[in-house]
């Protein structure tokens, strides 16, 4: 018993290096999708310190507006840019509807607000596109297709999907661009000044409505490009939703405030996973892989909970 | 200098004569529900003075505040702006109209440091397209470096310069205070709302923050709204005082008139009915 658990896996690992790598490299992409919904997450957090539960149902939402508009004959890249215009229109709605009178109101009603728009967006998803699965059109998006195989030495073969990649590099690129945004921009240290004192803000000239339409618009941008990513692995469909509440033990490692937190938390909970799967998942019949996220983060929580790189709780007393 | 002006009359009724009225408030009335908070209050504050609202607790002081800050709309009555009778406003409007302030339980973004806190104040100042601050060249970064500079001197006026990277989150009450101001100077405020600016001090503080306020009067020429209950530094400071009590207005003039009137001296010490 003891063997199996502490010796033979990591025999595994070393007798059979190419499926290694294939394992790290699911892991890898699987934390970049986790990545990018905890980003979503991030994002209205730091500018709200609203957790946003209707984070996972715009993921499902702007895929399938992309995925309906073209089915109805729009062009794929058409309907790219009006699916962005969609989530404009819906981050200034949200903003005019759901935030604005909430404003000053404890954080416990902003999350059951943002509950509230989970089950809107559902019925009203699929009043408009039906609740029908559809596939994702990445491939008339101009997403690479295919795999590439690299051989291993003499006996092994690694394959990387090509739309795995594209989703790494544009994963990156969106969390840099974020990264900027807020560091380095007026309007990013207006969103910080929003989360951490309402009143303080309005009292120096910053907009509240217009710092949270921008964020809950980025958010939709966010949510956009998870949606292409993860529907292009599996389909566009409502069961999608789920996949948001993996974003809670990658915010946890991470922290809900930072964006480089979410990155490595997603990698994290990716690579923990997968390897789990494979190499212990046996031990007790396979299928740890939907739960393990789950324990990884309350055993961090114990001795983190601020996460990786959350801001610390700071309180004079 | 003003000939008609005898040489004993105090600077502060010189002041009087000749200055123009920066904010007017005019019979205002506030009220949440059936409490009243303000009723049928008018005063004005005149450009480069001193203005001390004072009264006892619960008399309206910060609800007046917050109605010229544009937090609270009255029901009734007009506020006048330089000139211009104002309309109904949000706070940001406020803000870029020119108006700053602080609060009475100090309301700083606690994560962030004493310098991003003061660079918040700026944040109306800065116009240079969003594009430009992204690529952070150009003249994006002329701009930040310039209001950078504003701040620096902002901070070495406050005598902070210790604090510049701390959070604030870290600080005593007395330098959290003092950054607050900090950030609304950095507004480059016409008129600056303090909301018991003192409370919480020692001797010491009272007496920097009171050199800083007066300093800010005098060398920048800001016109000055506080709230304050240290009667001392009222006196001191203040070139007039309005007294409120529940909601009314019971004396406006010079603080010795003030602290003479007899209303003002019942509303503090209580009277038999």
């Amino acid at each position: 018993m003891l063997y199996d658990i502490f010796i033979d896996p990591f025999v595994q690992m070393v007798e059979m290096p190419d499926f290694f790598l294939q394992v790290l490299w699911e892991g890898f992409v699987a934390g970049i999708l986790y990545a990018l919904i905890a980003l979503g997450f991030v994002l209205i957090f730091k500018a709200s310190g609203v957790f946003n539960f209707a984070q996972g149902i715009m993921v499902v939402f702007a895929g399938l507006t992309l995925v309906g508009l073209h089915e109805n004959g729009v062009p794929a890249f058409l309907a790219l840019i009006m699916t962005i215009g969609v989530m404009g229109i819906l981050a200034y709605g949200i903003e005019r509807v759901v935030m604005r009178p909430l404003v000053n109101q404890p954080d416990i009603i902003l999350l059951m607000a943002t509950i509230g728009l989970t089950y809107f967006l559902i019925g009203f998803g699929e009043f408009v596109f039906g609740g029908e699965p559809k596939r994702m059109i990445a491939e008339e998006l101009g997403l690479p297709t295919g795999s590439t195989a690299f051989e291993m030495g003499e006996r092994g073969l690694v394959i990387l999907q090509h739309i795995d990649i594209a989703a790494a590099v544009i994963a990156i690129i969106m969390v840099s661009a974020l990264g900027v945004f807020f560091n380095k921009t007026r309007i990013g240290r207006a969103l910080r000044a929003v989360a951490d004192d309402h009143q303080a803000a309005l009292s120096v000239g910053i907009s509240l409505n217009q710092i949270w339409a921008i964020v809950w618009f980025a958010a939709g941008l966010v949510a956009l490009a998870t949606g292409i990513m993860w529907g292009a692995r599996s389909d566009v469909s409502f069961a999608l939703e789920i996949v948001a509440f993996k974003a809670l033990p990658v915010l946890i490692l991470g922290g809900f405030t930072s964006i480089p937190g979410a990155i490595i938390g997603g990698l994290i909970i990716g690579f923990g996973e997968k390897i789990g799967e494979i190499y212990w998942g046996g031990l007790v019949g396979g299928g740890i892989e939907s739960w393990l996220a789950y324990i990884i983060a309350l055993i961090f929580l114990l001795f983190r909970p601020q996460g990786l790189f959350g801001e610390k709780i700071i309180e004079r007393v | 200098m003003n000939a008609h002006v005898s040489q004993d009359e105090m600077p502060r009724e010189v002041k009087d004569v000749e200055r123009e009225d920066l904010l007017r408030v005019d019979n205002v009335s506030l009220s949440f529900g059936g409490v009243k908070a303000i009723t049928d209050i008018s005063f004005d504050i005149k450009k480069g003075e001193i203005r001390a609202i004072i009264g006892p607790n619960g008399a309206g002081k910060t609800s007046m505040l917050n109605v010229i800050n544009g937090f609270y709309h009255p029901q009734e009555g007009t506020i006048t702006w330089q000139g211009k009778v104002r309309r109904k406003m949000k706070p940001y409007e406020a803000a870029s109209q020119g108006i700053a302030r602080t609060f009475q339980n100090v309301a700083l973004f606690k994560g962030m440091t004493t310098l991003d806190n003061i660079m918040s104040g700026r944040s109306l100042k800065m116009h240079k397209n969003f594009f430009w601050q992204v690529a952070w060249f150009g003249p994006a970064r002329a701009e930040e470096i310039e209001h950078r500079r504003k701040v620096e001197d902002i901070i070495d006026f406050l005598e902070i310069q210790a604090i510049r990277k701390t959070p604030v989150g870290r600080l005593p009450y007395g330098l959290q205070k003092r950054v607050e101001l900090g950030r609304a100077l950095a507004m480059e405020p016409e008129l600056l709302l303090l909301d018991e600016p003192m409370a919480g001090m020692n001797l010491e503080e009272k007496e920097d923050m009171s050199r800083f306020i007066l300093d800010v009067n005098q060398e920048f020429g800001t016109t000055i709204a506080l709230i304050e209950h240290d009667m001392g530094v009222v006196m001191d400071l203040s070139d007039r005082v309005v007294v409120l009590d529940y909601g009314k207005k019971i004396a406006d003039g010079p603080p010795e008139e003030v602290q003479a009137s007899q209303a003002v001296i019942d509303a503090y010490l209580g009277v038999s009915h």
